[in-house]
């Protein structure tokens, strides 16, 4: 299998990221490369297995979902303090260029 | 200066532990003498941020609190910390542009426990761009002393790689420019940098250490952990790095807190050591094949039985790993978008155009990179054939090693294939950088804990690493095995030349 640069540039737009073409094309290159090495796991026969995304839960706590804590307010207002490196904030609220005209 | 407070960075973190809370030394001369070699190896660039008056604050109050008689395990210990955990006092970048300058509101939970245990921080340690990395060449943000981002040096030879993505940490420590320095692993980025640069270091089974505050990289795998010279410096911090963080990370294991010290001189006879022949195929190199060959028969002379294994999903570990901790990676990152922290781009059209303009200047070729792939694997009609595909496999490679752990106690292998390279070797080839990881990956995935004991000196007398992997919450088990190894050898004694 192998991407096409239209794929390259598909792909870029939904990680939201700009690439120039020279950028584009060599990124191309390299992940063609990175998807021979992917080709192998393909022919792997995985019927009736189930998919693991979480290692310890599976081996060590069993099954169990992942724990849920009470819905509580447990963190105190720090507004302050964590709008102190954002790129532009205004009477408490994150500002990102105008969305609806 | 107190008597023998030149040598210091000789001592094991036991020994300065104690000279510490006798009063024969401060903690403010300990951090000192720790920031003057700081000054003194900034060529080897292992530090990324420093805060000397910070640093120093601490110190006071551990010594205070020494002198009160109410002080901590760790009172006074200078532990440099990787920049991947989020420090309040001192700027925290995950080696990324994305982050210049960045400060956090709050430290990470593995922070604030070493802190309550009196530990003082030296320092930021680099690592490559989000922990996302095997040589530390993707690191994007300039080293102390240094006005452009710069691969971190191998102290046993500049011209080589640490390792990564915990690079810094590794030299740190084996430079003596730290007693002790926390990690993250994700697929080897402690076993890998402490093999590479001949120190220990030890990853924890998936859940035992807190993962707040540590800037995510690949959630499902990402990890905490311990380095420093030897396994019974490693069993003291893991010890105050592991505990419970229920309401803070949902994927924090509720296991009690483990003093790793207790069993470390058990007896090692009758041990099955399990040795998977996937470990040592042709693509071992023949020098590190030796050493770990010699490190084994160490261990039988220790009284422990080798038994042969099979792991036979070892190789498809990598583009196993490589898909999912991408799809993980695309995922996280996109919390930078330039509106609530970090780098913004100057100029724009609209709001999809600061998106895609700043995380294109913010993030490095190797982090972009993984975010394609990630995004690729996560889109309509590639999910099923490349993402769940390898997390079924995923389940496989936790199983076989379920298999294997009928037939012995601890696997041990080579952590890498090769010893350090040398700088640009492979920067420009990153499959070549991936395929290096495949002993370490297989662990990772299967969420087991994991570590890095000096075995020995490879090709251009570089250290090599022995890896030892346990089943769930066998952390003890591996430090026990390590510290006898220690014991009757002395490869973690050995420093660098001209350190």
């Amino acid at each position: 299998m192998s991407l096409s640069f239209a794929d390259i540039s598909r792909i870029a737009n939904l990680a939201r990221l700009e690439l120039a073409p020279a950028e584009g094309e060599r990124m191309l290159a390299q992940i063609n490369d990175f998807f021979s090495i992917v080709e192998q796991m393909r022919a792997v026969d995985t019927t009736g297995i189930e998919p693991l995304s979480h290692p310890t839960m599976a081996a060590v706590c069993g099954e169990a979902a992942l724990r849920l804590r009470d819905d509580l307010a447990s963190e105190p207002d720090n507004r302050e303090a964590n709008q102190k490196s954002a790129p532009a904030v205004e009477g408490g609220l994150f500002l990102v260029p105008k969305v609806i005209e | 200066m107190s008597q023998g407070a030149n040598e210091l960075h000789q001592l094991s973190l036991a020994e300065l532990t104690q000279r510490l809370r006798d009063r024969k030394v401060s903690a403010v001369e300990t951090a000192q003498h720790f920031l003057a070699r700081m000054r003194e190896h900034q060529n080897l660039a292992a530090f990324v941020n420093v805060n000397e008056d910070v640093t120093l604050a601490q110190a006071r109050a551990a010594d205070a609190a020494i002198a009160a008689g109410n002080a901590g395990a760790l009172a006074g210990v200078p532990i440099a910390h990787k920049d991947i955990f989020v420090t309040k006092d001192f700027v925290s970048t995950a080696g990324s542009k994305m982050l210049a300058g960045y400060r956090s509101p709050f430290d990470a939970t593995m922070v604030a426990r070493l802190a309550q245990q009196g530990a003082v921080t030296l320092g930021k340690l680099s690592c490559d761009e989000f922990a996302m990395g095997s040589a530390n060449e993707s690191v994007a943000v300039p080293a102390v002393g240094h006005r452009a981002p710069i691969t971190v040096r191998n102290p046993w030879d500049p011209s080589r790689i640490a390792g990564g993505s915990s690079g810094g940490s590794a030299t740190a420590v084996a430079a003596r420019i730290a007693p002790a320095a926390s990690g993250t692993d994700t697929g080897g980025s402690i076993r890998q940098p402490a093999s590479f640069c001949g120190i220990t270091g030890i990853k924890p089974t998936y859940g035992r250490a807190s993962r707040y505050g540590m800037i995510a990289y690949a959630s499902s795998l990402d990890q905490a952990g311990a380095m420093a010279r030897s396994a019974e410096d490693c069993a003291l911090l893991l010890s105050a790095m592991c505990s419970p963080d229920p309401d803070r990370d949902s994927t924090s294991l509720d296991v009690p807190p483990e003093d790793f010290s207790l069993k470390l001189n058990d007896k090692l006879d009758g041990l099955r050591i399990g040795i998977p022949k996937e470990f040592f195929g042709k693509g071992l190199a023949g020098d590190v094949r030796a050493a770990i060959d010699a490190a084994l028969k160490e261990c039988e002379k220790l009284g422990a039985k080798l038994v042969p294994i099979s792991l036979p999903r070892t190789e498809l570990s990598i583009p196993v790993y490589y898909i999912i901790a991408p799809a993980e990676a695309s995922s996280n990152l996109s919390r930078f978008d330039g509106v609530k922290f970090g780098h913004r781009a100057d100029k724009y059209t609209d709001l999809l155009d600061m998106y895609k303009k700043t995380r294109a200047e913010g993030f490095g070729d190797e982090v972009k990179r993984r975010i394609m792939i990630g995004a690729y694997v996560l889109s309509h009609g590639y999910y099923d054939a490349y993402y769940l595909q390898a997390q079924k496999i995923r389940r496989m490679i936790a199983d076989d090693f379920q298999q294997a752990f009928k037939q012995c106690d601890v696997i041990a292998g080579p952590v890498a294939p090769t010893v350090a390279w040398k700088i640009g070797e492979k920067a420009d080839d990153p499959v070549a950088n991936y395929l290096a990881d495949i002993f370490t990956l297989p662990a990772s995935l299967a969420g087991l804990p994991g570590m890095s004991v000096p075995a020995g000196f490879g090709a251009g007398n570089m250290p090599v690493g022995l890896q030892l992997i346990g089943n769930y919450l066998q952390e003890a088990k591996l430090l026990n095995v390590a510290h006898r190894l220690q014991q009757a050898t002395d490869f973690h004694l050995r420093q660098p030349e001209g350190i």
